[in-house]
């Protein structure tokens, strides 16, 4: 049994989504021109997540994968919730104060972010007044702080991240009156997810990463040629100064136990993260909200477990990573991916894919005979397989389907192989994980007229 | 498997320069004496010089050296056929659509076969059949109209079924098959041979051959070609020869007066196969399958396969390009759909052995048919080139045509379709060419349906009506670069589009045109006909009308205001144009020719008037809008807007005045309509156009005016049985064999060109008549229709081609147009036609194979139209150009 074409390509292209950006005067003066994202499950339901959004009141633009884990409440409330942080942090004193005005005497809000949602992408509705107290709380104190300077981009990044994982935190603890939203916000804060969100502004391009998803430069050569650019560090076990960090944190006496098997306290594998509230609150703690907390909670075996040696809390934080990048004519596309993209493929080919697909050029090296001895047939064969490689480049109008379209079904060649696609998408719900990790891929296409 | 093979090949470029194919094909070369290089100095001077080593150079020397000439210089750039002629693919193959390429391939083939036993040199000659595949009924009845024209030409040819073609054949599958066209006479040679033992023979008739000399530009003296400039030195020559391929065009251009050879180079691919295990036999015939666009012939046991994509690559749009030609290299990812069409037809040779992918530029032209003839600007300069990737089928007798041309004046078979002068400078441009030619090219596999259009390098020229006409729903051809409308679709009518729309049945447009034709019957009609050549000739004395006089076979001295119908007569009484001429004033002349004459008219003009500052010849066809006012009620519309009396009694027959239409002034209104019908044709000042046609349309209004387009034109002067010059009439053809005896005044009193021949043939007899014939027994919604070069029978024997058909509304059959010949039963020798002979014979017209009765006429069915005027009658009688 295997699926036809049409069937491969209506699975791969379900979640797929574009933004250009509008162009005013036939001239797009953004320094990016758009973007396209696409996820593909392979736990049901997903448990990754995007974001994009438009910074209203400031310059730039956000997007951004979480990768959730434990269920997909957190990433899915990081999702919704973080860009507001970023956004407000990033606001300067005069319009916060506007906002609160506004807020204060019931006029209307003056926008702050527009979204470029998927129909697929929600926003639950029922947290949304206990998301925007918190928020508004946020705000205010900012207010309060006003210190007059300008708001540097990575402080505010990195603050936005801490103050949104501390929220989700004191709301699991606080709890709330309506038992769905108290069973919400606890199960937000025993999730958790990983976070990699890039801030485009101008030249100017922030990643601020928290956890193991990657964000990758494309970088054309002047030779035509494409090459990747590393703008995060995965924060695992793989990453020496990452384990350096834990280590530092804790008593030596805990060095054994930190990280064992390659994750933290041997069970977590990034080790920075959002929620998660079980690495991060102290037993006492955990205990009275488990205790506390509806039923469901109560039977779940999980929130109660309480990781082995588990002596001076927090293990994991939420503080993001920053890198800052100026963006230079050569800088084509940015490629933000949970880590099942980067389980499969090599930013190499990342970069070599997207970048062909994106410039329409499909450089195949040229087939000559030479002396070779070649029948008629083999000749065929060839050609006929490097025509339905150009043909899978042209059915796939987002670079980010494309992209999957590639992790999932490339050969030891490196190119499509329909049978292997049509397997692996075919693969029941229950040994799709076991074969693959949810992966989700935005791809930021650059302004090289602007840049 | 596949992908280790990409593998492994991708690790591996292509050399630009395989040795081992340069050995394999110039083996032969060494034996050749002509070929080695010659440190002998150029001579100074010599009759002709031709450039081009190639089939088309060493032809035109073979056949000018047997003609007679010898005092001829070859001069090559590189080595003799080493161009596209070292890589054509050596397919001789006499099955072509148009009669003139049927018989130079033909002739080619005659030449060929003997060429070995007269020249010594090994040609590779083989008669080995060539079997053209049908995979469709279309196809197939495509194949049928070549193989009605080959059998009256005497060459065998015959239709078969999947059945035979697979006897013929081991290796073809064909199970897709609907039949096949086998020609058992074609056959295959090595071209570069067959040019070098071309090359022999003319060098030993004393033609100098000279290889490693390129041509760098032609001189010309009050245009005349006086000589050539070469990298090795001058040479004084009268006569040029362009055969420089490809690079005709840009040598054409180098000169001091430019000589416009449109041509455009493609890349062109075939495949070249080491042997089969058992080899197949050297006799094995050529396999042409038009429907998968390839050709197949056997190949040193193994095969030799290309084809015409859909999607050609166009090279050398900017001139010669080095690095173009160094990399010009094997493009397997190009040649796919190809080499995926050769293993569907044979599907055995899939583990044959890859021996070489050929990338071989072949030059095409803007209409697929090829180039020769004289330049319209430069007499003496001659050109053969643009071959469309038949030039070893044409090149022995394109060769002999051009060496007839240069030595006689003219060839002995009406070459018109290949005239250069059928070209100006409107198709030179570069992109035009470059986007043409990658229509042409694939077209040479498409099917060829009736009333064709080209789709690229249109909207060049258009009237100024054409937005206008255009939004009423107009259905566009192009002639000569011009945009002519071919119909009106009536608003809320589709039709089919355009690739749907080809048949060889009854199109799609049968009742549209249909209910423009009874508009122009019963009311009026307009039709643009701003694509006719105008031009203006007058003198300050009686220059003009004296040189007239001499070139024109009517008598042109008529009181001022009367328009004549006259052809444009050879020395052998042949039309080389057929016109109208409006005398406007004692000393000047206004005349009207067909479209595509704009060219060839203006040469033939200008180099026989009289080099007289006092006589001048402008062309005008740019000046004046052409609308013909068609139909009973024409008088009534262009009455009202004029108030000039223009009943017949002021305004008779052949008529010519100027006046004012509307607001507009000096509008030259002629009683002509050029259908038979009455009406007028209004020669407009183009910034009077937009104007003149609103007034028309919105007085006509009230006599049921509408539009109408160039087929309603056709099916009306078809039935009335008008000749159309380079439709029915050609440089062959003399008013005494089309009935235009009256348009002839031998007693003119003074001399003109043609009298000698037309006085003989009064006497002595026509050798061919021109004749209707009406189809009895052809059902026009269920039969094939006639186009054109359909074959007349007369009581089972072949007489003679039609030259144009329709369908006439007005009988309710179809008319087709053609030429009588009475061939002796015996000797085949031609005999005079005479009235009786036309009038005493049972007639069939051969559609595609089919016969269908058909009654012969002599003179039009005036009695089948009403007569409203008697002007119909003079008109009936005249003639009619498109």
């Amino acid at each position: 049994f295997y699926l036809t074409p049409p069937q491969v390509n209506s699975i791969l292209k379900a979640n797929e989504y574009s933004f250009k950006v509008p162009e005013f005067d036939g001239k797009n003066v953004s320094s990016v021109l758009g973007f396209d994202s696409n996820q593909l499950p392979a736990n049901a339901p997903i448990e990754d997540r995007r974001s994009a959004a438009t910074c209203l009141q400031t310059r730039g633009m956000l997007l951004g994968v979480f990768d959730g884990h434990a269920g997909c409440a957190c990433a899915q409330a990081v999702s919704e919730r973080l860009f507001y942080y970023i956004a407000v942090s990033l606001l300067p004193h005069e319009t916060l104060l506007e906002i609160e005005n506004a807020v204060e005497s019931g006029r209307a809000l003056l926008p702050i972010l527009q979204w470029h949602k998927h129909p697929n992408d929600y926003f639950s509705k029922e947290a949304s007044k206990l998301y925007f107290n918190s928020l508004r709380t946020y705000w205010q104190e900012l207010i309060d702080l006003n210190s007059g300077e300008t708001t540097d981009v990575k402080e505010a990044l990195i603050n936005a991240f801490k103050r949104l994982d501390n929220d989700i935190s004191l709301e699991a603890q606080v709890g709330d009156p309506n038992s769905f939203l108290n069973y919400l916000v606890l199960r937000v804060a025993f999730s958790g997810a990983t976070a990699c969100v890039a801030h485009v502004d101008g030249v100017d391009l922030h990643i601020a990463n928290t956890g193991d998803s990657r964000a990758m430069l494309g970088v054309q050569e002047e030779d035509g040629s494409w090459s990747a650019v590393n703008l995060s560090y995965d924060h695992n076990a793989q990453n020496e100064h990452e384990v350096e960090r834990v280590k530092m944190e804790h008593p030596k006496s805990e060095e054994k136990s930190l990280v064992k098997q390659d994750r933290l306290l041997g069970l977590l594998m990034p080790f920075r993260a959002f929620g998660d509230v079980k690495f991060k609150w102290s037993i006492e703690l955990q205990k009275r909200v488990v205790e506390s907390g509806p039923d469901q909670l109560n039977d779940n075996e999980y929130t109660k477990f309480i990781p082995p040696n588990y002596h001076t809390p927090p293990y994991l934080t939420a503080e993001p990573e920053v890198i800052h990048h100026k963006l230079r004519p050569q800088d084509k596309f940015l490629v933000l991916a949970t880590d099942g993209l980067w389980e499969t493929m090599h930013r190499q080919d990342v970069a070599r894919i997207v970048g062909e697909y994106l410039t329409g050029v499909h450089h195949q090296q040229p087939i000559a005979v030479g002396g070779y001895k070649v029948t008629l047939g083999q000749m065929h064969g060839l050609l006929t397989e490097r025509r339905a490689r150009i043909s899978s480049v042209f059915e796939d109008q987002n670079a980010a389907t494309h992209l999957i379209r590639h992790a999932v079904g490339n050969n030891e060649f490196g190119t499509v192989d329909h049978e292997r696609l049509s397997k692996m998408l075919s693969l029941p719900e229950e040994l799709a994980r076991m074969y693959r990790d949810d992966i989700t891929i935005i791809v930021v296409q650059f302004n090289s007229h602007v840049i | 498997a596949a992908g280790m093979f990409l593998r492994l090949l991708s690790d591996v470029r292509w050399r630009a320069a395989n040795p081992k194919w340069r050995r394999m094909t110039c083996s032969q070369r060494s034996t050749s004496s002509t070929a080695e290089p010659h440190p002998v100095s150029l001579p100074a001077q010599a009759q002709v010089v031709i450039c081009g080593g190639g089939i088309m150079g060493t032809s035109v020397a073979y056949h000018l050296s047997k003609m007679g000439w010898k005092d001829i210089v070859l001069l090559e750039q590189g080595r003799l056929a080493a161009g596209t002629t070292r890589f054509c693919a050596g397919i001789v193959s006499t099955a072509r659509h148009i009669s003139i390429e049927l018989k130079m391939a033909d002739y080619s083939n005659k030449l060929y076969q003997q060429l070995e036993q007269e020249t010594g040199v090994n040609t590779g000659y083989m008669k080995t059949g060539s079997i053209s595949l049908a995979q469709t009924q279309d196809r197939l009845i495509s194949l049928k109209r070549i193989a009605s024209s080959l059998n009256v030409m005497g060459i065998p040819c015959e239709i078969i079924t999947p059945k035979q073609v697979a006897q013929l054949h081991p290796l073809i599958n064909i199970h897709d098959l609907v039949g096949a066209m086998y020609v058992p006479e074609d056959a295959l040679v090595s071209s570069a041979n067959v040019s070098l033992a071309l090359a022999t023979a003319a060098s030993r008739n004393g033609v100098q051959i000279h290889e490693r000399t390129s041509v760098s530009h032609v001189s010309v003296q009050k245009g005349r070609v006086t000589g050539v400039e070469t990298d090795r030195g001058q040479i004084q020559c009268q006569y040029f020869v362009n055969c420089a391929g490809q690079w005709a065009y840009e040598l054409g251009h180098s000169g001091e007066e430019s000589v416009n050879i449109p041509l455009h180079a493609c890349e062109h691919f075939y495949l070249l196969t080491h042997p089969l295990k058992e080899p197949l036999a050297s006799n094995l015939p050529t396999i042409v399958d038009p429907d998968g666009r390839i050709y197949i012939r056997n190949w040193q046991g193994g095969i030799l396969s290309g084809g015409f994509e859909k999607n050609p690559k166009p090279l050398f749009t900017e001139g010669r390009n080095q690095l173009e030609i160094q990399n010009l290299q094997e493009d397997w990812d190009h040649f796919e759909p190809l080499l995926s069409a050769l293993l569907r037809r044979m599907p055995d040779l899939e583990a044959l052995q890859i021996m070489q992918l050929v990338n071989c530029p072949e030059s095409f032209t803007p209409d697929m048919r090829c180039i020769m003839g004289e330049s319209p600007t430069v007499q003496g300069y001659f050109v053969l080139a643009g071959m469309n990737s038949a030039g070893i089928s044409y090149g022995g007798g394109a060769g002999k045509y051009l060496a007839e041309w240069m030595v006689n004046g003219y060839p002995s078979e009406n070459v018109w379709p290949l005239d250069l002068k059928r070209f100006g400078t409107l198709q030179s441009s570069r992109t035009f060419l470059r986007h043409r030619v990658m229509e042409v090219m694939p077209l040479m596999c498409d099917l060829k349906v009736p009333r064709w259009d080209f789709q690229t390098g249109r909207q060049l020229r258009t009237s100024p009506l054409y937005d206008r006409l255009d939004a009423q729903g107009a259905r566009w051809m192009e002639k000569h670069g011009f945009e002519r409308v071919k119909y009106f679709v009536p608003p809320g009518k589709d039709l089919l589009d355009l690739d749907q729309s080809k048949t060889f049945y009854k199109p799609d447009w049968f009742d549209i045109v249909g209910s423009e034709v009874k508009c122009c019957k019963e009311a009026v009609c307009v039709i643009d006909m701003s694509s006719f050549t105008k031009f203006e000739i007058s003198s300050t004395g009686d220059q003009a009308l004296e040189s007239l006089q001499y070139l024109f076979s009517n008598d042109l001295d008529v009181p001022v205001g009367h328009v004549v119908h006259t052809g444009m007569l050879n020395e052998k009484g042949g039309y080389e144009n057929d016109c109208s001429i409006a005398r406007l004033s004692k000393r000047s002349f206004f005349m009207i020719s067909p479209t595509d004459q704009q060219v060839h008219c203006w040469a033939w003009l200008k180099n026989r008037l009289p080099d007289d500052s006092n006589l001048t010849m402008e062309d005008v066809t740019w000046k004046y809008t052409a609308l013909n006012l068609i139909g009973p009620r024409a008088v009534d519309v262009l009455s009202e807007l004029s108030y000039a009396p223009i009943t017949p009694e002021h305004f008779p027959s052949l008529f010519c005045k100027e006046m004012s239409v509307g607001y507009a002034n000096g509008i030259r209104v002629m009683s002509i309509t050029h259908t038979g019908e009455p009406g007028f044709m209004l020669y407009i000042p183009i910034e009077y156009a937009l104007h003149v046609y609103n007034e028309v349309m919105n007085m006509g209004q009230k006599y049921g005016i509408r539009n109408a387009g160039y087929y309603a034109l056709r099916s009306l002067r078809i039935e009335k049985f008008f000749a159309f010059w380079g439709q029915d009439l050609d440089a062959f053809t003399t008013p005494m064999e089309c009935g235009r005896e009256f348009q002839v005044k031998l007693e003119k009193g003074m001399e003109f060109v043609g009298q000698e021949a037309l006085l003989e043939q009064k006497q002595n007899g026509v050798y061919k008549r021109f004749t209707m014939f009406i189809l009895e027994d052809h059902d026009t919604d269920m039969d094939l229709w006639p186009w054109w070069g359909e074959p007349i029978f007369r009581n089972g024997r072949y007489v003679g081609k039609t030259t144009s058909s329709a369908y006439s509304y007005t009988l309710e059959r179809h008319v087709c147009l053609g030429f009588v010949q009475h061939f002796d039963e015996k000797t085949g020798e031609e005999l005079v036609v005479t009235t009786d002979f036309i009038n005493q014979g049972e007639y069939e017209i051969d559609i595609a194979g089919q016969r269908f009765q058909a009654k012969a006429k002599l003179y039009p069915f005036s009695s089948l139209f009403t007569h409203r005027r008697r002007k119909d009658e003079v008109e009936l009688s005249g003639y009619q150009r498109e």
